[in-house]
């Protein structure tokens, strides 16, 4: 390890300098808790034995491979994704992975499709890491090769890997990746490294147990988790309404409950410092605030959606425009409108958002600081704490432990809890652990919501029923604007509130998609599937009534107007295939409905198979075929299908947050309800064969399952709703 | 206040007020955080633990009422008196492969094992009836049922089976190592996770 040239380094780009002298490091950071220490001066006396090549793979003499997961791990299994890739080049036994995630250093680990930029979001994990942590193994599975070949004194050719073994077959030797682990470290890292034909894998494509592992027994540890020397919980009464300020508060009951040890105001409230976080939120409950509400938000959403419709009555920014949409509807024989509503949505992760932070200091100045919990854009968090704190970002130490589900919460531009929790340290001064604890009303209340938003369309139909023009207008909130990603906002058009919608894949003449961005005080943030949780509703939903009035099967009008979009073709036609679509129409008691969508490069088909009895509407099943290219956990895409499909049943049957002049309404799962077991329908899940590159799979089955519910819904007879969550009950 | 509880089959005090809910004894005074907060209000299950075998939401149970109860949360739960019903659930949810964020899942996994206790055959409908107390954020449901029924199945496999019976009931431990039927997966198996809860019972004293 200590005699590759730097020269060999910079040749390859995924082999990073500043990682090769610090196995001990790459050891021992994800471990949250006192024995992190312990195992950290353990790895620093073994460092020799251990070979780490890179940044993203050790090998230990213990013949563990230990893989440091960049990307978050928040349920949607990147650990289990990531590691399949470095073991399938490693030739390693899968059951000798470990996985690990990564601390934020962006030189080390930013996500490849977003520059210097480390984060997990927009289903990109799969994606970026695909060559990337495939050459990472390749590289380990090299050096080991080249250990045993220089161990056995035979050419490196005459050396085959085969499930964390490695043999030579003439002489019959054989070692194990431990053994070698010492005497790999001194070999020179390759420039170039050979990856696997396809038809070689032998762990992509096939089921592999997960590697997030501890979930099982409790053990797995979660920033909720976290129990450090001295650590004081911290819970915050937050303002009532979006912009109002904290004017006094008096603590003095607050400050009698057992166990509270300090109240300290922050920009956003009043926090409260118990032992314990009964102690912490008794004592939160016994503030009294005065709130300064003379600039906070105070309309309620009705008023919002009246000032939406109005405004989608004008033009709007054009952020799509092909042929002549005014000639198309010229030409048009017959109109259709239509209108759809979509309220706010709260995350509601299981986990309530939290974050433990300690700061260190010298004399009056901070001079580092660290945290552990869940890290989903850790560059961009790293940057505000270091900012908050005047320190540089090297001096903000950030541990990423394992998220209860984060859907896009986690990833905030405005890193709002995460500054929330250094903000308290800050005034407490004490130099001990603070854990923010959100309760679920906190964190229902907080905001950063899916924007509410208000769709508006029109199609022409030319005599024969074929589609002349589209025009589509949508009006909300910008959830870009102001933040460091405000880069996807071009001519005007936050691409986050038009995507889906101005790149329908749909072969019409004559289309034309605006947008209005609407500003308000009501933080809003990306939400599972972002901009096609609103886009891909109203466009598969409107899509079925054009059929309707056009006497068109739904399936066979999507594919004729998909003819230069071959991968939407084909998971629709397995869709249809698997769910008996053509047949069953006809013949079945059952109503189907289906939709389409593309997000995130994944291709994503749905069908709903209702049942109508005399007690209402019953989701019998969901066919649901995906394709995302090379299909790396199977499993693990059909979990994502599955639970994509759940959490958007939620918003089309359940949940929406609203707003009574300015006050969140709702507070916990009694009134922001999501489904439940007995909601769930029955998935059935197929994959498109593919080789095309892999695209993720967190996001893409959200978006699909509402138009599909109201299209079966539709064809089932019950009346059309234009506002989610629909009002029609289920059994 | 002193208070006295019995938790996974230990005697411990605690001295907190009490009116505190138990879950936030058992995860900021015992340490033991494998039972979560999900909501505080009885409406999500994230914090389910049993009391003499029954599941309860221990973030609405004052601390106060459980003196003299006997207590198991999930990291007592495969060697507590339903070690039968929670090793088949856990062995079930690894092999599905249903955890997702896990975040909700000792909570399912207590329930799941409470209900296959109650109902050691329980329906989809049972099912229903008996798990939608317990939220999973991730709909994990479709997989949480399958285990459930995975669980059930292999249960009444070790009862027909008479050399995995006596593994799969029995909590003396001796007998867990001495199975003697090499044939049996299901004993296989069974000795596996009842490995795998020996080394969980080491790294909980760790993580306090
Ligand atoms: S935390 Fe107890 S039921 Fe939700
Ligand atoms: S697995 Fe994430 S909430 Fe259930």
């Amino acid at each position: 390890m200590l005699h590759k040239s730097a020269k060999a380094l910079s040749r390859r780009k995924f082999l990073i300098s500043s990682v090769q002298s610090s196995a001990g490091l790459v050891l021992g950071m994800s471990l949250p808790l006192s024995h992190a220490e312990a195992d950290n001066s353990d790895a620093a006396s073994s460092v020799t034995k251990t070979l780490s090549p890179n940044a993203f793979v050790t090998i230990n003499d213990s013949n563990k491979v230990i893989v440091t997961i960049k990307h978050l791990e928040m349920g949607q299994g990147t650990f289990t994704g990531l590691a399949t890739l470095v073991a399938e080049e490693l030739d390693a036994d899968w059951a000798q992975v470990e996985c690990q995630g990564a601390e934020a250093a962006v030189e080390k680990y930013a996500n490849g499709l977003w520059g210097k930029f480390q984060g997990t979001g927009g289903s990109t994990a799969i994606a970026n890491s695909y060559q990337q942590m495939r050459e990472a193994g390749a590289t380990a599975r090299a050096m080991l090769v080249g250990a045993a070949a220089s161990l056995w004194r035979v050419p490196v050719t005459a050396i085959t890997v085969k499930q964390g073994m490695v043999h030579h077959a003439a002489t019959g030797k054989s070692v194990n990746f431990g053994v070698l682990a010492e005497l790999a470290a001194l070999q020179t890292i390759p420039q170039e490294v050979e990856l696997k034909d396809p038809s070689e894998f032998t762990l992509i494509g096939k089921k592999v147990s997960r590697k997030d592992v501890g979930k099982t027994s409790g053990k797995a540890i979660f920033t909720q988790d976290i129990q450090r020397p001295n650590q004081l919980t911290a819970l915050v009464a937050h303002p009532p309404l979006f912009g109002a300020k904290v004017s006094s508060f008096d603590a003095t009951e607050a400050l009698k409950v057992n166990g509270v040890v300090d109240v300290v105001q922050i920009p956003n409230g009043v926090a409260v410092l118990a032992k314990d976080y009964w102690q912490a939120k008794t004592g939160r409950d016994l503030l009294k605030v005065q709130w300064d509400e003379s600039v906070a938000f105070t309309k309620s959403s009705d008023e919002l959606m009246n000032e939406y419709k109005a405004l989608a009555e004008k033009p709007g920014l054009v952020a799509t425009d092909n042929g002549n949409v005014d000639e198309g509807f010229a030409q048009a024989d017959q109109i259709i409108e239509a209108s759809y509503e979509f309220p706010y949505l709260a995350h509601a992760t299981m986990e309530p958002m939290n974050c433990v932070v300690q700061l260190h200091s010298e004399g009056r100045t901070f001079e580092r600081a660290e945290l552990w919990y869940g890290a989903q854009i850790h560059t961009g968090d790293q940057m505000a704490v270091a900012g908050a704190l005047g320190l540089t970002p090297d001096k903000v130490k950030i541990n990423t432990l394992f998220a209860g589900g984060s859907f896009g919460r986690r990833g905030n531009a405005h890193s709002d809890y995460v500054l929330e929790a250094v903000q308290i340290a800050k005034a407490h001064g004490k130099g001990v652990p603070i854990k923010l604890v959100w309760s679920r009303e906190d964190d229902t209340h907080a905001g950063y919501y899916r924007p509410m938003y208000f769709h508006k369309l029109k199609a022409g139909l030319d005599k024969a029923g074929n589609l002349v023009a589209w025009q589509h207008r949508i009006v909300g909130q910008s959830i870009v604007k102001g933040t460091g990603f405000e880069g996807l906002i071009q001519n005007g058009i936050d691409h986050t509130s038009v995507e889906g919608a101005s790149n329908l894949p749909y072969g019409i003449p004559n289309k034309r998609v605006e947008l209005h961005t609407t500003e308000s005080k009501v933080p809003v943030l990306w939400w599972r599937s972002v901009g096609s949780t609103h886009t891909a509703h109203a466009t598969e939903c409107f899509l079925d009534e054009i059929a309707a009035v056009a006497k068109k099967d739904p399936v066979a009008l999507r594919m004729a107007l998909l003819k230069n979009h071959p991968r939407h073709r084909g998971v629709l036609e397995l869709a249809a295939k698997q769910a008996g679509w053509s047949e069953q129409t006809k013949s079945s008691e059952n109503a189907f409905g289906v939709a389409v969508h593309k997000s995130f490069g994944t291709y994503v088909a749905q069908v709903v198979e209702v049942a109508k009895s005399s007690q209402g509407y019953k989701i019998e099943r969901v066919t649901c075929a995906v394709d995302c290219g090379v299909a790396v956990n199977p499993d693990v895409i059909k979990a994502q299908m599955e639970g994509g499909i759940g959490y958007g049943l939620s918003p089309a049957l359940l949940s929406e947050i609203t707003l009574n002049k300015g006050k969140v309404a709702q507070s916990n799962f009694h009134d922001y309800q999501v489904i439940r077991m007995n909601n769930m329908p029955d998935i059935d899940v197929h994959i498109v064969p593919s080789t095309e590159p892999p695209t993720g799979v967190g996001e893409p089955g959200t978006p699909v399952i509402a138009p599909a519910l109201s299209n079966a819904l539709a064809a089932a007879g019950a009346e059309r709703e234009y506002r989610l969550p629909l009002k029609t009950q289920l059994v | 206040m002193k208070i006295s509880l019995d938790i996974n089959g230990k005697k411990q005090e605690v001295d907190v007020d009490p009116n505190t809910p138990l879950l936030w004894v058992v995860r900021d005074h015992l340490n033991l955080t494998g039972t979560k907060f999900g909501c505080g209000m009885a409406l999500c299950g994230a914090c389910t633990v049993h009391m003499n075998g029954n599941p309860i939401r221990s973030c609405v149970t004052p601390v106060s009422s459980v003196q003299g109860q006997e207590i198991t949360t999930i990291e007592g739960v495969t060697s507590s008196d339903l070690s039968k019903e929670s090793n088949a659930v856990v062995e079930a949810w690894e092999d599905i492969a249903v955890v997702q964020c896990g975040y909700c899942q000792s909570g399912q996994i207590m329930s799941a094992t409470a209900l296959l206790k109650q109902n050691p055959n329980p329906t989809d409908q049972d099912i229903d009836g008996f798990m939608s107390g317990n939220i999973c954020r991730c709909a994990t449901y479709k997989r949480i049922k399958e285990g459930i029924k995975q669980a059930a199945q292999s249960m009444k496999v070790a009862s027909i089976n008479p050399s995995s019976n006596d593994v799969a009931i029995n909590v003396d431990d001796s007998l867990f190592y001495d199975v003697g039927n090499e044939q049996s997966t299901v004993a296989q198996k069974t000795e596996s996770v009842n490995a795998s809860v020996m080394d969980q019972e080491g790294g909980a004293d760790h993580v306090a």
